[in-house]
């Protein structure tokens, strides 16, 4: 995003993708809607908590060495690679929104790689210590930083079970205008708030079914007939560290 | 005892330099040189690329805008952040689609330089925005305000016409004809 | 011969005393340099990272705010519990606490990534936070402190300070309490998760408080050249014994209940034995030179007598009570986060697994020192203004009947 006189990303042309697809359905059978989005939500209504949003991942589908969903979420909100602008900060001092973990299991030697972000809990320990209320957790589940009143304290990362969290060390420039994020405030994965907000899919799960890997289903767990509620009913989902009763709105199978 | 005193000024000045303190940490150093204020009505301040509509030019009537954008950034700020009401009209990423100006090369002026929009009535008047620490201060996707012209009203809650255009519109253009 | 129990501004002429407020006032001017570097350009000069969050600013920071409700005791236990012996020493108690609790916060508040945002820290409040809590209870704590300071100096309002102290008292276990749970809250983390680091925390502050008042009052009535007389002191510093081990059964407690939960023993051993660091402070600094020795010093029937070993002792708990914050706020973010017990990180993005690194850059440590210097400033500036020190802490002013009393 250096050469901002070429406004164009990737992002936005599969943002034109999915609308011309929706588009091209209409065309083809005008009057029975078959991509109508089941929780279309105009833009000037509140996101309502009749929905969750949620993720589940497969493990057992996760490509080992695969790291689609990693560059894909860098390059939707622009950081690691995607962001020349963090180039003083230490490795151990740069953002991370996502990150792909190889785990072995000690008795049975069976290895297992996933990917691992904010995990949208229901009770986020994160929430809970915020001094100012920024970290928050919208109407639909999704936990987010209102870096306008963050203060910069860290004590959100402190608490957080998954190290989700990332404090910004520096100066950062020509950041994604749907991705706000700047030095001193602390950020993490938003579920790719903003195309959530329009329907959309979050980018690592759009880029895990590019691969045709298939890992990851985006949805509302509190729709019983979208694809993650009935994929959780038939076969359940783990969540990571459910001994501390978070009620994580990402899941995980085959861990 | 006039020492004394003088020692409990020095105490007061201290608590007082203390209670500045944090803002004086983030403070630019590197003051500005020296020069003759300006009057108002002689800062160069550059028409918009585009117009949000004929009747209104901006997206309020222009001397609203001049005295209370920052309310209206404000509002949406919350709305957007906290509810997920993304409305174009009063979007900051809007302000910069159709302010942004560019230099004699043909590239955006950062907001760095006095000539960029926010930059121009800010630096006269001294008051230090943050808003860019975050935000991209030139325009990087195209404008949406004509796909999404929802939420006419800045106030969806205090006035009952607000926001009708998207609620009707949506509902228009995903169900049959 | 008896003698009255008087209050005096200190002298303030001397050479000494200016170049006591330059040298702090350059310690100041440095750690404001340093805020203004770090904050320029942002934490990435710091030695804190996404691991290591909170650094040495914090484990300044929190070892005043420790030691300033700590500070306060001398007061309250002449006020609460009404023994005449520290009521003359209360003026200096009461100080020291706002002094210090005030170095501390400006400590806390530089650190912030938006240290411009105060007023947003002051007005946006989340009630279940255990930090904005905090904020309320170390303003409160002030503003109270203050008030029974003000109650026991102005003499019209000399017979309400009782009722003032005792507020005090309560609310410095209160704000401890909060310091402590600051810490206690945090399930996550493996070296945290245990509500006995509130009432921990409110025992290692009566040992570091009463430590740092110990080493002011010796220093105070030294330079001054006012008699401190060894009832007073000796009372101290046997109170200081039992507050040290108190808190020496504290961390033996909190130990031996990490080392029954088998999930917490990979945190036990990492800071009980493979910790590098955070080992060798733990058992040398943190038990042998800031328990074992300042016990057996005060304790010894003669070297517990001499007033430099007295002095030593309280240096020393104040040195082995900083790393004892180093090696429980350091050390227990630098052990890694448990995700999936019974499983090997094979490989991992930001150092999943790892113990994590961090060495203090020269900004940090800056800052936590230009704190303790304000603290110090403060109090030297205050007993040279206003009547803190009474003229003489002999014997027999303090308390003629201090044999009959015991």
């Amino acid at each position: 995003m250096s050469d901002t006189s070429k406004p164009i990303d990737p992002s936005r042309r599969q943002f034109v993708t999915r609308a011309g697809g929706a588009a091209g359905a209409a065309a083809i059978a005008p009057g029975v809607f078959l991509t109508t989005p089941a929780q279309a939500k105009p833009a000037d209504q509140p996101v309502s908590s009749e929905n969750r949003w949620g993720i589940l991942i497969d493990a057992n589908k996760c490509g080992n060495g695969c790291n689609a969903c990693v560059t894909a979420c860098e390059e939707e909100n622009g950081w690691g690679s995607a962001d020349p602008s963090e180039d003083r900060s230490r490795p151990d001092q740069k953002a991370h929104w996502i990150r792909k973990v190889t785990i072995r299991d000690k008795a049975t030697q069976h290895v297992t790689t996933l990917p691992l972000m904010c995990q949208h809990c229901e009770t986020p320990p994160c929430v809970d210590v915020c001094p100012t209320g920024a970290s928050f957790k919208r109407a639909d589940g999704i936990v987010l930083v209102d870096k306008h009143i963050c203060i910069g304290c860290r004590y959100c990362m402190m608490a957080c079970p998954y190290k989700a969290r990332s404090f910004i060390h520096e100066d950062l420039k020509d950041q994604r205008p749907w991705a706000p994020r700047g030095k001193g405030t602390v950020e993490s994965c938003t579920m790719c708030v903003h195309r959530v907000d329009e329907d959309g899919t979050p980018a690592c799960v759009e880029a895990c079914n590019a691969e045709t890997h298939k890992a990851m289903v985006f949805g509302d767990l509190y729709d019983e007939n979208s694809e993650i509620s009935q994929e959780l009913k038939k076969h359940g989902g783990k969540e990571i560290r459910a001994d501390l009763g978070l009620n994580t709105g990402v899941r995980y199978r085959g861990i | 005892m006039s020492q004394a005193k003088l020692l409990q000024r020095l105490f007061a000045l201290m608590i007082g330099t203390l209670l500045l303190l944090p803002l004086a940490a983030t403070a630019d150093e590197d003051e500005e040189e020296e020069h003759e204020p300006l009057p108002f009505s002689e800062l160069v301040i550059t028409e918009p690329a585009q117009r949000y509509s004929e009747e209104t030019g901006c997206v309020a009537p222009e001397e609203e805008m001049r005295r209370n954008h920052m309310e209206y950034i404000l509002h949406q700020r919350d709305e957007t952040m906290h509810k997920g009401i993304r409305t174009r009209q009063f979007s900051l990423e809007e302000c910069i689609n159709c302010h942004a100006i560019k230099d004699d090369n043909g590239e955006y002026v950062r907001v760095e330089d006095e000539r960029h929009f926010c930059a121009t009535c800010h630096t006269y008047a001294s008051v230090k925005i943050d808003c860019f620490q975050c935000h991209s201060d030139v325009p990087v996707r195209a404008s949406r305000l004509r796909t999404q012209q929802s939420g006419l009203a800045p106030h969806p809650y205090d006035k009952p016409f607000a926001g009708k255009l998207a609620s009707e519109t949506l509902p228009l253009l995903t169900t049959e004809e | 011969m008896k003698q009255v129990l008087n209050y005096r501004e200190t002298e303030g002429k001397s050479t000494g005393f200016w170049i006591l407020l330059g040298g702090l006032g350059a310690l100041i001017g440095l750690a404001l340099g340093s805020v203004l570097y770090m904050e320029h350009e942002g934490h990435y000069v710091t030695g804190m990272n996404n691991q290591i969050v909170w650094g040495m600013p914090h484990v300044f920071a929190i070892f005043l705010i420790v030691a300033a409700s700590g500070a306060l005791n001398v007061a309250s236990i002449g006020t609460v519990f009404g023994k005449s012996l520290y009521k003359p020493l209360g003026r200096l108690s009461a100080l020291l606490a706002i002094a210090l609790l005030i170095g501390g916060l400006m400590i806390l508040v530089l650190d912030l990534g938006h240290p411009d945002r105060l007023i947003v820290a002051m007005t946006y409040y989340n009630f279940k936070s255990i930090f904005a809590w905090n904020i309320i209870l170390y303003n409160g704590f002030i503003a109270i402190t203050a008030v029974y300071l003000w109650f026991m100096m102005e003499r019209k309002m000399n017979k309400y300070y009782p009722v003032a102290g005792f507020f005090a008292f309560i609310w410095r276990l209160i704000l401890t309490t909060g310091t402590g749970s600051i810490f206690g809250f945090l399930v996550a983390r493996q070296a945290y998760d245990a509500a006995l680091l509130a009432p921990m925390f409110v025992i290692m502050s009566f040992a570091y408080g009463l430590a740092v008042f110990i080493l002011v009052l010796m220093a105070g009535y030294a330079w001054t050249g006012r008699p401190l007389g060894d009832a007073v002191l000796f009372r101290l510093k046997n109170l200081l014994g039992v507050f040290i081990a108190s808190v020496f059964y504290f961390v033996v407690v909190y130990h031996l209940t990490n080392l029954y939960a088998t999930e917490h023993h990979g945190v036990e051993r990492f800071i009980l034995m493979d910790g590098g660091i955070y080992t060798k402070l733990f058992w040398i600094v943190q038990i042998l030179l800031g328990t074992l020795l300042p016990l057996a010093m005060i304790y010894h029937p003669t070297i517990g007598k001499s007033r430099p070993a007295i002095a030593t002792a309280a240096a020393l708990v104040i040195i082995g009570g900083f790393a004892q914050l180093y090696v429980l706020l350091i050390g227990g973010q630098a052990y890694p986060l448990v995700l999936f017990p019974g499983h090997e990180i094979v490989s991992g993005g930001f150092f999943e697994g790892q113990i994590n690194e961090y060495s203090p850059s020269i900004w940090e440590i800056s800052l936590g020192v230009g704190g303790v210097a304000l603290s110090l400033i403060m109090v030297t500036i205050a007993v040279r203004v206003l009547k803190f020190l009474p003229t003489s802490l002999e014997d027999s002013v303090v308390d003629p009947h201090a044999a009959k009393a015991d």
